[in-house]
């Protein structure tokens, strides 16, 4: 269990995030979704153990997160980057190579080749990394991160994987084959935590939806019970319509034809 | 399912090699690297005014400091003149290239070089005012430090600059590779203002001592300069290996780093030191030898990738190799004379830099 209790973040005077509490289970997919600037990276970084909180505490299995030394957190978590632009030129399978080093695994070809698989970049092992397109390169940080997280199998601890906007770089296609990948560790008992703008991809992945908003958490629960024509319109300062997706349960928001026709129209 | 594929993964590492790893040939240039070493510091003892054939040099070498092979002129050449050269030559072009390696994974930019980000000027200062003030105030110090004085000045000089640029070039976690260009030349300008006071200040044998120290050379080689420089360049150059991994993960960013569980303070922290006492020790006895640092790992990325692990020992093999050879060559071309060696590096330096840059134009920046 991750858990954050009364954390507080502050740089210099201004406070980014404030008495946050939220507990990560093993093997669930918290989505984190709120406007830009609210908190939401902060919030992340704060699981991680990236930053250290002002106030209040952050703990792994009841153990300070500050306390624990970087290799020993590495074997427990992966992070998955925004994006990330390598400085000299690694190949493909060098860049995987780091996630199961870091996880403290054997280097093993099979699973660089079948990690690559599973983002279907197959074969793309001595590929140079700058040369491939934005999204490639984002799938092939996916191979490393799960190199890193490991075979659940082998799993004597709960591992936790973060992702901080996984898709925006992806067409739609390997939208949904990056988080099914989040996903079905989640259910081999991973807890998974991702950072997404779309609240359509968030409620259709989560099963827990956080809103951050003012570096407050707005709410927490069910994407069901959180998305609401009222709570998105106050977060996202939006007229926003919810409605439900033939799949029963999993709500689908779309902006109102207001704020759509606005998009044609200068504003006043 | 990637957990079944995971699960099929034999615990055992496969001796096969796998595409896009280029461990196995940075594995197999280390060796050809090293035999390439040994031959060229026979050659480098057998190279001057008295040309000694490599079978002589190694029958010299194999029967000891105190042996009977050769003649005694031979024995004295090889023993007293030649080898402590070869040995500084060989230490001194490692240090050079693996700190700039070093700094190269530390500020995530080819263009990075102790010599050009002004650690080297920093050193040379410090080292000069040693020369000058350790008849004045710094006399204590000299006494104290004894033949240890000189490197271990130039080291905590190398200290102090890198921890300036380090600060003036990074800001919150993203170093700027344009800023810390322009602060080492702001710095290096300074240095040698300082530098050229402390020559005023200076008397005829210390001046002449300053000039030719500061040409760059290992034309003062002794047994007593190599011992006082040898263990903080073998310090680091042994310490230097235990930062690879944390500089490959560096390679994707110093948050990435973290999460991938290393230690990126105690990396900055442990790379700075590193560099510093390799780069002060260097200057201390050879005076400041330009891009060796640039050229060596450059070209061995181009060959072995940019593995750290293979990069950094690979460094210190071929920048070994290439001072004692272009020590040979400055021995040589203007003989009896010598050249000071800084000119064949820069030589050799100056364009391969010039076409980073193009490269990296190209690329968005440097």
């Amino acid at each position: 269990m991750l858990e954050i209790q009364d954390a507080t973040v502050r740089y210099g005077t201004r406070t980014i995030l404030a008495s946050a509490n939220v507990a990560i289970a093993p093997g669930s997919v918290t989505v984190v979704v709120g406007p830009n600037g609210a908190g939401k990276s902060t919030l992340l970084k704060l699981m991680t153990g990236e930053i250290a909180p002002s106030g209040g505490r952050v703990r792994l299995d009841g153990r300070a997160l500050a306390d624990m030394p970087a290799r020993m957190l590495a074997q427990r978590r992966a992070v998955l980057p925004q994006s990330s632009a390598l400085s000299f030129p690694f190949t493909v399978a060098e860049v995987i190579r780091l996630g199961l080093e870091a996880g403290g695994h054997r280097l093993a070809p099979r699973a660089i080749g079948e990690a690559l698989r599973r983002v279907e970049l197959a074969g793309f092992e001595a590929r140079g990394f700058d040369d491939l397109s934005g999204g490639e390169q984002q799938r092939v940080h996916m191979a490393r991160v799960l190199c890193q997280i490991g075979d659940p199998s082998r799993w004597t601890e709960p591992r936790y994987l973060f992702l901080d906007e996984p898709v925006s770089s992806l067409d739609i296609r390997h939208q949904l084959t990056v988080l099914r990948l989040a996903h079905a560790l989640a259910r081999e008992g991973a807890g998974v935590v991702a950072v997404l703008h779309d609240l359509n991809l968030a409620a259709a992945f989560a099963d827990r939806l956080l809103v951050v908003l003012d570096g407050t958490i707005a709410a927490i629960g069910e994407p069901a019970a959180v998305i609401s024509d009222a709570l998105l319109e106050r977060v996202f300062d939006l007229p926003l319509r919810v409605g439900e997706l033939p799949s029963p349960g999993v709500p689908f928001v779309l902006p109102q034809t207001a704020a759509f026709a606005s998009l044609k129209e200068p504003r006043s | 399912m990637i957990i079944d594929a995971l699960r099929a993964v034999p615990l055992v590492q496969p001796s096969g090699t796998m595409s896009g790893d280029r461990s196995v040939r940075a594995r197999r240039a280390l060796v050809g690297l090293f035999l390439l070493l040994a031959i060229v510091m026979v050659l480098g003892i057998g190279t001057g005014p008295a040309l000694l054939s490599p079978g002589k040099v190694a029958a010299v070498l194999l029967s000891g400091p105190n042996g009977a092979a050769g003649s005694p002129a031979d024995h004295v050449i090889v023993w007293q003149i030649r080898l402590p050269r070869v040995l500084l030559g060989a230490l001194v072009g490692a240090s050079l290239a693996v700190c700039g390696a070093v700094m190269q994974g530390l500020f995530r930019n080819p263009l990075a070089d102790p010599g050009l980000i002004g650690i080297s000027s920093g050193a040379a200062l410090a080292a000069v005012a040693t020369i000058v003030l350790s008849g004045g105030i710094l006399a204590p110090y000299a006494a104290l430090a004894g033949i240890y004085a000189l490197p271990l000045a130039a080291f905590l000089g190398g200290l102090a600059a890198t921890l300036l640029i380090y600060r003036i070039g990074t800001l919150a976690g993203r170093s700027s590779m344009a800023l810390i260009l322009l602060a080492g030349i702001a710095l290096g300008a300074l240095a040698g203002a300082l530098t050229g006071f402390l020559l005023y200040l200076s008397d005829d044998r210390q001046l002449r001592d300053i000039t030719f120290w500061s040409l760059g050379g290992l034309g003062a080689a002794s047994w007593t300069k190599l011992l006082a420089s040898a263990p903080m360049m073998l310090l680091a150059l042994l310490a230097a290996p235990l930062a690879a991994r944390g500089l490959n993960a560096i390679v994707l960013g110093e948050a990435e780093a973290f999460h991938m569980g290393v230690r990126v303070q105690w990396l900055k922290r442990g790379t700075i030191l590193i560099v510093a006492l390799a780069t002060g020790a260097a200057v201390a006895v050879s005076g400041t030898i330009g891009f060796v640092g640039i050229v060596v790992p450059h070209l061995l990325r181009l060959w072995l990738g940019p593995d750290h692990r293979g990069l950094l020992p690979a460094s210190a093999l071929a920048g070994a190799i290439l001072l004692i050879v272009a020590d040979m060559a400055a021995r040589s071309i203007v003989a009896p004379a010598e050249l000071p060696i800084g000119i064949l590096t820069a030589t050799l330096g100056a364009p391969v830099f010039l076409l980073i840059l193009l490269r990296r134009r190209g690329a968005g920046g440097i």
